[in-house]
């Protein structure tokens, strides 16, 4: 399983992370033996396996009741934050 | 040109679920809190917490799923859709993909002509709300994440609708079905009920579907026709001009009145979807959908069709009554009263109670007049103290002033006159005033009938019991 620089570049942009031009081969070396590990389990025969969704299945997922049980913790929060204002968090601006 | 081609509309619908806590924390989802006090580490997103789901919400989807005719899947499973946006701290926002909690149901419309369209409903899965950005500081975005992981429930149709009518006609469908089943506010300002539009175009008669355009966010039943119809001109400018659209996300601008172009091809999302490890497949008991199918109220269409027959109604009136329960229920509590004439209430309720409510911009909790005192005002059209015409200026003062039906036309003297011996005497007097009038109808100027009822009306107030009048005249005026 090899991937493309084209695929690392994509990755990466899903990721957010800035790769130099550099990078990008030692990302295709390291991402595809990676993947490549991993394709060993396709050697694993599942005809007639269902698909799981979690490896715990067969427990069941407990539910909670509707009831409000988390105080304000907007002060204590927000002293984790770069930047607030009024109450709102600030981020760089997202949109043009 | 445009006939030629055909336009195919799929809607998602986001309903807010009205549970009092999140989706998967106890951060409550009040509408309206100073921003971020209703988001907790869970919301947050921070490391080692754990999501737990909230039994309610289930408990809403399921709801809604019997409601439409779908399939509760025993078995669903979350997932995490990825993206990076600041409104979403996590990095993902858990929904459902592969296994919704609803699946495959239906909704018939209405259509003009008065016959119905049955729509599809693919599908119905939970899923949590982002927080909220704003973008009118100068380089800066603020984020306030109460509404971050507010439960919602997605409704996605089938591409089943042909017009922006029609969607429309869905929309609202929908929108009061779960009005009924009380598991969404329906508050479209707000942002309780939001739609996208897949719409898109073909040559009639093609089986093909065109390339589709999303529009994004629609917030009002308006919006969504202007929008849809918008985009469908848009698209068949494109197709005759020899180009081709493009799959893109689109965002109606209600101020420029035009869709644009949210996000570019090469952006092409990449949800990479994956079951949350943090979740187990939900597992539903067939005595659990039981017990749901068994809280169901009457659900729109049939409480529609009982007005139909029941109180006779046609079925576009029967429609409108029921669109929302509290209106429902209002004309219900009103032919109590008037079980004589369930038609004459209908028209009532509908005519000058929903214009007055929607003059004034109220809705039926706080109306100014009740159904008691309307059901008073009805009565005294049936009994023959008023006309249908005087009735009006009784509700008119009812509503502004507040009265009672029976003190409005006590003090203004409203009462109708049904004594034979005064309204034949006052035709008398009419007669022996216009002796030209009176000669040219028995000449055969039938038209003059009219003449003769408005003086009558007139020398009376218009008090004069119609019927009664017009029996009169005819013998009266009888060559």
């Amino acid at each position: 399983m090899s991937l493309s620089s084209k695929q690392i570049e994509g990755i990466a942009h899903l990721a957010r992370l800035e790769l130099d031009a550099a990078e990008i081969p030692r990302y295709v070396d390291s991402l595809s033996s990676i993947l490549g590990l991993v394709s060993e389990l396709e050697r694993v025969n599942t005809d007639g396996i269902a698909p799981m969704a979690h490896p715990l299945e067969g427990q069941v997922q407990r539910l909670r009741a509707d009831a409000v049980s988390s105080p304000n913790l907007r002060q204590l929060l927000q002293a984790n934050a770069p930047q607030v204002d009024a109450g709102l968090y600030v981020v760089p601006k997202v949109i043009e | 040109m445009s006939g030629e081609w055909e336009t195919v509309i799929g809607l998602e619908i986001h309903a807010q679920l009205a549970t009092k806590s999140k989706i998967f924390s106890g951060s409550a989802t009040a509408y309206g809190a100073e921003p971020n006090t209703q988001a907790d580490l869970v919301d947050l997103g921070y490391p080692g917490v754990l999501p737990v789901l909230n039994a309610e919400v289930v408990r809403m989807a399921a709801k809604f799923g019997l409601a439409v005719g779908a399939t509760i899947n025993r078995r669903s499973v979350f997932a995490r859709k990825n993206y990076f946006y600041p409104d979403l701290p996590k990095g993902y926002q858990i929904s459902q993909y592969e296994l919704p909690i609803v699946a495959g149901g239906h909704l018939d419309i209405l259509l003009e002509d008065g016959s119905t369209k049955r729509i599809g409903i693919t599908r119905a899965h939970l899923e949590e709300d982002a927080g909220k950005s704003q973008h009118e500081g100068v380089g800066v975005s603020t984020i306030d994440l109460n509404r971050a992981g507010t439960p919602l429930v997605e409704i996605v149709s089938e591409p089943d609708m042909r017009s922006a009518k029609e969607a429309v006609a869905y929309m609202k469908k929908i929108h009061t079905l779960v009005r009924y089943l009380g598991i969404c506010d329906g508050n479209m300002q707000e942002g309780s009920f939001r739609c996208d539009a897949n719409v898109s175009v073909r040559r009639r008669g093609a089986e093909k579907f065109g390339t589709r355009a999303e529009l994004k966010n629609l917030n009002s039943f308006r919006y969504v026709e202007k929008a849809i119809n918008l985009e469908v001109a848009r698209q068949i400018d494109i197709l005759e001009g020899g180009g081709t659209v493009v799959q893109e996300t689109r965002l109606y601008d209600a101020d420029k009145d035009e869709t644009r172009s949210m996000r570019s091809k090469e952006e092409a999302n990449d949800y990479r979807y994956f079951p949350d490890p943090d979740l187990l497949p939900v597992i539903i008991e067939d005595s659990f959908v039981e017990a749901v199918r068994a809280s169901l109220p009457e659900l729109p269409d049939d409480k529609a069709l009982r007005f139909q027959q029941q109180h006779g109604l046609s079925p576009y009136d029967a429609g409108v009554l029921t669109a929302s329960a509290e209106m429902a229920a209002f004309y219900e509590s009103v032919v109590a009263l008037v079980p004589s004439d369930p038609k004459l209430v209908a028209n009532t309720v509908m005519g000058d109670f929903s214009a007055s409510l929607n003059k004034d911009n109220l809705d039926i909790a706080n109306s100014r007049v009740s159904a008691a005192q309307l059901g008073v005002l009805v009565s005294r059209i049936v009994d023959n103290t008023i006309s249908g015409k005087i009735a009006k200026e009784v509700f008119e003062a009812m509503w502004a002033e507040g009265l009672e039906a029976d003190a409005v036309i006590e003090s203004r003297g409203l009462r109708q006159i049904t004594d034979a011996g005064a309204i034949g005497a006052v035709i008398d007097a009419i007669m022996a005033a216009n002796p030209k009038q009176l000669a040219d109808y028995r000449s055969g100027k039938d038209k003059l009938f009219g003449f003769f009822v408005g003086q009558a009306m007139k020398a009376t107030d218009g008090k004069a019991n119609p019927a009664l009048l017009n029996d009169l005249l005819k013998a009266k005026l009888a060559p």
